[in-house]
């Protein structure tokens, strides 16, 4: 019998490129494992993958992994990724992003791909802070917590990104956490299911510089704080919302039929082209 | 197909040299003057099976041209100088990734916003120099709108060839000039291709340095599975931080140029047979006043020659020298404060040719007769 470990295996970078750069305990260990146990699940073919992901300790995920990959330029990660799709439709896009790369700076490529409804999934990594530059607030990071370019707290609106995917258009918009490993494989695996733009955000710790600032613990702690503090949609939807305070929602928040954006460009080209083959 | 004669702007011909060399992927954001362009290929594209896509700005558009390369588009963005500035750090990233793709710049009047439909040359280092880090660039130059279709053609061509971006330096009146265009049918032009990996997945290298210094490439979803990645990266394409790996790869970007611009460098020369002393030396639609400067000269008896670099960088070293074995001045005409002038300057025997500026940067062409006097001046203080 396979194990979850076989499995992931199976789907790691047989060359290189172990150790891998993240802290022991971070988040994106088991971020990792999710996507792999996902994608397994769905049995779709290694060579048909393509993972795209900007500049962070989160885009550094898909070079560990044997999928075809594109590590690319801090924010862009999307933008790039439509590229892929839109060349060749029969590749399967997913883009790993921190909450710095996916909503600073590149935000306005979040929003217009979630308009297009382009078929990709973003797993977009939110441990509400900068990691890989060493702990700068980003445009999650709560209100009043601690950075190390907020030394007296933030005093920016931290915003939710699903909202924000929701309004602009996207087809399949779900949260997680890296404490909830059956939940969080079950979202990006429908996320992979879904046809057109797929946004999961995922919940992570970055104990090294979220939690040391914040006095917010170890990677245990921080974990626990995710299980004390998510509420599945189910729940949430019946609780008073002075319940809901100090909480956050997960599971499936939006899930739409419509037209994805390579399906109506190849559909327009087909008429076009038949218009002219009928033209003498 | 036989030969189409078309009246075209220059903007139009890129559109159908682009075609033709094989581009189906385009994206791009309006700017003047530059726009139609992207109008073109929207029209175009989706008639012949390509794709075109308008993304949200030229960070987004220069990103997809990039990621469509890797799914194995021939793939192709325009722009102009603020849209072109907003490129350059994708620029780098296809520089050091080997990513095939090509990169119209219709120049117009800068700094910042500029002059958005006066004409302009000041584009000419950004488009040699522009990303950060060790960059060389193949940077081509049309003076027609003719030649504006064969360059695109060409662009591809030595992008593919090189697995390195292309930029073609158009400016506002080459793209909105009107010509007469000989549309080539497909078999009278030569369309390359990138190389396609002879090994199997498992030996497959994406950055393997070869004899020629090009690597094959192949694309996402053919089963070799390989890391593209913005990082210095050894052969296969995984980050390192190997003093011996990291030069390895910065020399193999710096050779495939260098060690091509004898191949890659092209001039045109007029009047230049009988070893002119006095020369003028300039690129795109300034060359066409060059031109006829040097026949009011000769008319009046002047000895004097023009040479025109159709390729922008990289400058052969050798070729210039050869070219301006008899000049002893060379006016170097150009739409900016002197860069052209520049770049030139380090690639000549300044004891041998003494360069003498004629800059004009007011938003106006530079005329046939303002070059003529310039070239009486020179030829007075020699006497
Ligand atoms: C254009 C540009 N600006 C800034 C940086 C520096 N930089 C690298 S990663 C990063 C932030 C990453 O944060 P996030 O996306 O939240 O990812 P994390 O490291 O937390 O996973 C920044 C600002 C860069 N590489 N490129
Ligand atoms: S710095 Fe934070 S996000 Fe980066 S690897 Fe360490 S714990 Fe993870």
């Amino acid at each position: 019998m396979q194990t979850k470990s076989d499995i992931v295996h199976h789907y790691l970078r047989p060359k290189k490129k172990f150790p891998h750069v993240w802290c022991s305990g971070c988040g994106l260990g088991v971020i990792l494992g999710s996507l792999i146990r996902s994608i397994d699940a769905l049995q779709m073919p290694k060579d048909d993958i393509v993972v795209c992901s900007g500049i962070g300790c989160s885009s550094r995920l898909p070079v560990y992994i044997d999928f075809n990959t594109l590590h690319t330029t801090h924010g862009r990660a999307i933008a790039f990724a439509t590229g892929v799709k839109f060349s060749n439709p029969r590749l399967k896009v997913i883009v790993v992003t921190g909450d710095g790369d996916c909503l600073a700076i590149g935000g306005n490529h979040f929003i217009h791909a979630c308009r297009r409804n382009i078929d990709i999934t973003v797993i977009l990594v939110n441990n509400w802070i900068y990691g890989m530059t060493g702990g700068q607030f980003s445009p999650t990071t709560p209100t009043g917590k601690i950075g190390s370019t907020a030394p007296y707290g933030n005093i920016e609106q931290t915003f939710d990104p699903t909202k924000l995917a929701i309004a602009a258009g996207a087809a399949y918009v779900a949260r997680s956490t890296v404490y909830h490993v059956d939940q969080l494989d079950k979202m990006i695996k429908g996320g992979l299911e879904k046809k057109g733009f797929s946004v999961v955000e995922v919940i992570s710790n970055c104990h090294t510089y979220f939690g040391r600032l914040n006095k917010e613990g170890d990677a245990v702690e921080m974990l626990t704080w995710m299980k004390a503090h998510a509420m599945p949609i189910q729940a949430a939807r019946k609780l008073p919302p002075e319940k809901m305070e100090g909480k956050f929602v997960t599971g499936l928040l939006h899930d739409e039929e419509k037209q994805e954006y390579c399906d109506r460009y190849a559909q327009l080209s087909e008429d076009l082209m038949k218009k002219t083959e009928a033209r003498p | 197909m036989s030969n189409q004669v078309k009246l075209l702007q220059g903007n139009e011909a890129c559109v159908e040299g682009a075609v033709l060399a094989g581009v189906r992927f385009f994206a791009g954001y309006p700017i003047t003057p530059s726009t139609e362009i992207a109008e073109g290929m929207a029209r175009r594209l989706p008639r012949i099976g390509g794709r075109f896509i308008q993304m949200e700005d030229e960070i987004a558009s220069m990103a997809a041209i990039i990621g469509a390369s890797c799914a194995g588009s021939k793939s192709m963005t325009a722009t102009s100088g603020p849209g072109f500035s907003l490129m350059q750090e994708n620029l780098g990233y296809a520089y050091i990734t080997e990513t095939p793709c090509v990169v119209v710049d219709v120049q117009r009047g800068g700094p910042s916003t500029g002059l958005p439909t006066k004409i302009s040359q000041s584009d000419t280092m950004q488009a040699a120099y522009g990303t950060h880090g060790d960059y060389y660039a193949i940077v081509l130059a049309p003076s027609s709108v003719e030649e504006s279709l064969h360059l695109t053609v060409k662009a591809v061509n030595y992008s593919e060839m090189y697995r390195t971006p292309v930029i073609v330096l158009l400016d506002e009146v080459l793209g909105h000039m009107r010509e007469k265009v000989v549309i080539p049918a497909l078999d009278e032009i030569e369309v390359q291709e990138r190389r396609r990996p002879a090994v199997p997945p498992d030996w497959y290298k994406h950055y393997a340095i070869t004899a020629t210094g090009v690597s094959a490439m192949a694309s996402f979803g053919e089963g070799y599975r390989f890391n593209v990645t913005g990082l210095t990266h050894d052969e296969l394409g995984f980050p390192t931080a190997v003093p011996r790996e990291i030069k390895a790869m910065l020399d193999k970007l710096k050779d495939k140029v260098v060690k091509n611009a004898d191949a890659i460098a092209e001039f045109e020369s007029t009047e230049m047979d009988d070893d002119p002393k006095v020369a003028i030396l300039s690129y795109g639609i300034v060359s066409r006043a060059a031109k006829q400067a040097v026949a009011m000269a000769r008319e009046q008896r002047l000895k004097v020659g023009a040479i025109r670099p159709k390729t922008i960088w990289p400058l052969s070293e050798s070729k210039v020298r050869d070219l301006l074995k008899p000049v002893r001045q060379l006016i170097v005409a150009e739409l900016n404060q002197g860069q052209l002038i520049n770049m030139v300057k380090q690639c000549i025997d300044r004891n041998h040719t003494e360069l003498i500026p004629l800059q004009k940067y007011d938003g106006e062409l530079i005329t046939p007769s303002e070059i003529l006097h310039k070239i009486k001046e020179v030829k007075h203080h020699a006497n």
